[in-house]
């Protein structure tokens, strides 16, 4: 039995499409799920997808918080389902207090897409577990609102535990602090992540094929975990 | 507040009406009374006069872009042709494919951003219009002078504009111009081009027929914006005290744009859709008079249900205005309440506004009132058509008799001035790095984004299993129309033609988006009839049809028009993405080659401009049947495989050619400038139908095969070097050489030094 993993169509989701490949290509079932529907329909895994959900208005993710899937979504990242949150994704997580800290403007104040070479900086969390520590890759980026911040106390404790999952190497592509480029709560299984690894798991298509360790990973931590048979 | 009806238009024939302020003629006016056999009413007024604008009517064009129709190639793939909201070409598989670029010049000027980001969005809906889904966009744009003032705000405006619109859309960019010239300091040029695919059975068209269907409006409210002229008669009619002019700029929403798409595209699939259309200019007058006149002839609107933004708008406003992301769809009564669920689950407005009858006339109702009964061919279809006069520019002959000789213009003759050269070309704005600007916009969304800017096409993967693509290009010097409009056009169709073929792609049809002075100046109408008709004998030559395309005029300020600027979109297909040729040297000991005659060919070139500012001479003669020839041996060399990497050799020459490979590599070469040729010229001449590419040893025996076979002129150049230095030797005497990163440093630095 393969793992069912789910992707989130928010109204103005865009890289849904993406991420649903990506999980396909990683070997999993992709499951749609509608943003106004109460249900998980049973999957072992989400993805919310990168895009801007209700037109980035009032804030980024703001509203997108309080759609119906959001409900039983959050109440199953509290109880440990793996969910990973991209760029839009990323914003909506660190909006239902998920994951702590903010996605504010990019600091040079330009919309920005480059291929950007990170450091993977934590191999325990749901979604890294199948790269090497330190092991460096490039994905696409493409953010107007993904310089990440938060007090100097949560990003030392961020850091402290081993919860900063990826870095930014060579540019700091939108001011974020400590150059974070993804983080994950205190129990690794709810991760966000600005760069867009749905985007490199082609080599047709992607700079690389680097992206699909984050989707492979979470099938290897629900075969860990017992959540699905191997 | 009285309503000028049909009632009292009868009754009371002989008042004033403003039409001179909406922009109509005294005999388009009587032509108008003439139709319908008295005054018009001020809601009649004003359709026409937006539907007779030049804008909507095409009519100091029509007379010559009839030859789009009449030199159509025999054996062309067209599904659907030119006069809908775009073409549709079979690219094979049950794949179709709908492609149009269309100008929003105008707007961006006066305010860059919303004119950009509405450009995006009023082609995008011209293409879920036809059923397809929009797949990518491009952007070819044009600006005055890099270190002009108002440069900046332009530049900045209509970037973050077109990125701020398309990435919130979700269509990757893959592709443009960026041209900087003092002729477009007061006029800069929006285009924007968008691609969608469908199969075959999803294809839909414009029009309304079935008596006792229902007319929706759906999409966004209707507003205040983007009303032109009419508000001068609104406040002719009502309080003359009210506000003044609205803007006359529309104002997006790519949020609401997003959810249109996929409503649209939901309606259509589910079989929801007798006929639909796209609102652009002149939105509702367009939309009605046009679904009507295509269908069964007759409609009824109740334009008081038309959902508004603002409730004080006028009848005429509603009738006039611009306001972004809504379209109107006709459907069969029994499937009305399934098209409204599918609008709720999608979270879009709609109503219904109206009925197709068998009555022949397009009538509009206001609260009870009847305030427009015409015929709706008169307005849509049947407007004024011009011969305006025509006569070649007396300064033509003093222009092209001024060739860039090395007496009249002075050339590097060492090796110590083409290294000085060199670098001062790499900085030229318009040879430099796009990437700041690239850089801000999406390529990736969709996944489905093979090759995009800076190589020579942008590639977009239709079919995920087959790999069966498309690729798409577009391109215009408007320096060598300036010198020869004629060949101007047909050297920008070739370009765009060859940078498809150069990644493997079989050029298949071709829109255009056609910017111009004012059509009443009779030099301008005469480089746009040239312009028209080497680009229709090129295409009929050729084999690719003219599918659609746009006409700008009065892109003037005061006397001085724009360089005529023809911008050609050429579409393409490739049976497997895959197989793609890239612009990447990426292997070490691969041989060069430039395929292709070298000339003394620098008028209207890079250099003359960058160099000199210079423009004079005759542009590069143009073979089209070289042109031909040199595309398949490009299309073949990547089918078999032959070919590593290929680029085009369009502005600054070879030498701009090989920087770029070299940079885009991130490797260097040795290039070997052949001894029968002028060094010089070598880099720097911008001759029509050459490409460089590189092949591994094991395939030069097949390269040469495959260009003796056509009649190519190929030449061995260089190889690739395991090296960080591009060199250049045989340069009188000695040998030029660039370190990768010196050039792009400089290459690089440009746009953010003068835009950042």
């Amino acid at each position: 039995m393969s793992s069912r993993i789910g992707v989130v169509t928010f109204p103005g989701s865009l890289d849904d499409r993406d991420a649903i490949r990506a999980v396909t290509l990683a070997g999993a079932e992709a499951v749609s799920l509608w943003h106004a529907d109460a249900t998980l329909q049973g999957v072992d895994a989400v993805v919310l997808p990168g895009g801007f959900s209700y037109g980035d208005y009032l804030r980024c993710g703001a509203i997108a918080r309080f759609a119906p899937v959001m409900e039983p979504l959050i109440k199953a990242a509290r109880d440990g389902m793996p969910v990973l949150g991209i760029c839009n994704g990323f914003q909506i997580l660190c909006e239902s207090h998920l994951l702590p800290g903010a996605l504010t403007r990019n600091d040079h104040l330009h919309f920005i897409c480059r291929d950007q070479r990170l450091q993977i900086t934590n191999t325990t969390s749901a979604w890294t577990s199948n790269f090497d520590m330190n092991q460096e890759i490039v994905v696409p980026l493409k953010n107007g609102e993904g310089g990440f911040v938060a007090d100097e106390r949560t990003l030392d404790q961020l850091e402290g535990e081993g919860r900063v999952i990826a870095r930014y190497l060579e540019v700091n592509p939108n001011g974020s602090r400590r150059d974070i480029a993804g983080i994950c709560n205190e129990a690794g299984n709810v991760v966000g992540l600005m760069p867009h690894p749905e985007h490199a798991v082609e080599a047709l298509t992607g700079p690389t094929v680097d992206g699909l360790g984050f989707f492979t990973s979470v099938l290897k931590s629900l075969v860990d975990n017992g959540k699905v048979l191997a | 507040m009285s309503i000028d009806n049909v009632a009292s238009a009868k009754a009371n024939s002989n008042i004033e009406q403003p039409f001179a302020a909406l922009g109509l003629k005294p005999d388009e006016y009587e032509r108008i009374k003439e139709i319908l056999g008295r005054r018009p009413t001020s809601s009649e007024l004003a359709m026409y006069s937006v539907m007779w604008s030049e804008h909507c009517s095409y009519k100091s064009s029509k007379v010559h872009l009839r030859q789009f129709g009449s030199k159509v190639p025999a054996n062309d793939s067209m599904l659907v042709g030119i006069g809908e909201n775009a073409g549709v070409v079979d690219i094979g598989d049950g794949w179709a494919v709908t492609f149009k670029v269309e100008s929003h010049n105008h707007p961006s000027y006066v305010e860059p951003y919303q004119g950009a980001a509405t450009g995006v969005g009023g082609i995008v809906r011209d293409i879920i219009s036809m059923g397809a889904r929009p797949v990518a966009v491009m952007d070819p744009l044009r600006f005055g002078a890099p270190d002009h003032p108002d440069t900046r705000r332009v530049v900045n405006g209509i970037v973050a504009g077109i990125g701020g619109y398309g990435n919130c859309l979700g269509l990757p960019n893959i592709g443009g111009e960026l041209i900087f010239d003092p002729s477009y300091q007061g006029n800069p040029l929006v285009n924007a081009l968008c691609v969608g695919t469908m199969k075959h059975e999803d294809i839909h068209l414009a029009k309304a027929s079935g008596v006792g269907n229902a007319v929706i409006l759906y999409g966004a409210r209707t507003g205040g914006d983007g009303i032109g002229g009419v508000s001068v008669l609104a406040s002719e009619t009502f309080d003359a005290d009210g506000p003044a002019k609205r803007p006359s700029v529309q104002v997006g929403d790519p949020f609401m744009e997003k959810l249109l798409i996929e409503c649209t595209l939901e309606v259509l699939h589910a079989g929801l859709v007798e006929g639909i259309q796209d609102l652009g200019g002149a939105g509702i007058s367009c939309a009605t008079s046009e679904l009507a006149s295509n269908g069964e002839g007759g409609m009824h609107v109740w334009l008081d249900r038309v959902l508004l933004r603002d409730s004080t708008l006028s009848p005429e406003e509603i009738l006039m205005s611009e306001s972004q992301e809504r379209m109107c769809a006709v459907v069969e009564p029994n499937k009305v309440d399934a098209f409204l669920d599918v609008c709720r689950k999608w979270d879009i407005e709609a109503v219904v506004i109206g009925e197709v009858n068998s009555s022949g006339r397009l009538t509009v109702d206001w609260h009870g009132e009847q305030i427009v009964d015409v015929p709706p061919r008169s307005v849509a279809h049947d407007g004024p058509v011009y011969e305006r006069p025509l006569a070649r520019p007396t300064w033509m002959d003093a222009r092209q008799a001024d060739a860039p000789t090395p007496e009249r213009l002075a050339r590097p003759t060492t090796a110590a001035q083409v290294r000085e050269t060199l670098l001062l070309m790499v900085a030229a704005p318009n040879l430099a790095s796009k990437t700041w600007v690239t850089s801000q916009y999406d390529r990736y969304v969709r996944g489905n984004t093979v090759l995009a800017q800076p190589e020579d096409s942008g590639m977009i993967r239709v079919d995920e299993v087959t790999g069966r693509g498309i690729a798409v290009s577009t391109d215009c010097n408007a320096r060598f129309a300036a010198l020869d409009p004629y060949r101007g056009a047909q050297l920008a169709f070739a370009e765009s033609y060859r940078n498809v073929a150069i990644t493997g792609a079989r050029p298949l049809a071709v829109t255009n988006c056609l910017n111009f002075g004012s059509p009443e100046d009779a030099g301008v109408m005469w480089q746009f009839e040239q312009a028209v008709t080497g680009l229709a004998d090129a295409c009929l030559d050729m084999g690719t049809p003219v599918t659609g395309g746009n006409v700008s005029f009065y892109n003037q300020t005061g006397d001085v028009a724009i360089h005529p600027t023809p911008v050609i979109g050429v579409l393409g297909v490739i049976g497997d993405v895959a197989n793609r040729t890239g612009m990447e040297w990426k292997t070490a000991g691969e041989s060069i080659y430039v395929l292709g005659v070298t000339r003394d060919e620098l008028a209207g070139s890079e250099w003359a401009h960058e160099i000199h500012g210079h423009l004079g001479g005759l542009p590069p003669v143009l073979d089209l049947n070289v042109e031909k020839a040199l595309a398949e041996v490009l299309i073949q060399g990547s089918q078999d495989g032959v070919l590593s990497a290929a680029h085009d050799v369009a502005d600054g020459g070879l030498a701009q050619a090989f920087i770029e490979m070299a940079l885009r590599a991130d490797r260097g070469a040795t290039i070997s400038i052949p001894a029968n040729i002028d060094p010089f010229v070598f880099m720097w001449s911008e001759s029509a139908s050459r490409a460089v590419v590189v092949v591994p040893e094991h395939h030069e025996q097949a390269l040469a095969s495959l260009c003796s076979g056509h009649g190519v002129v190929a030449t061995r150049v260089g190889s690739v070097d395991d090296s960080s230095e591009l060199i250049f030797s045989g340069v009188y005497g000695e040998s030029v050489k660039a370190t990768i990163d010196e050039l792009r440093s400089t290459s690089e630095a440009v746009l953010p030094a003068l835009f950042g």
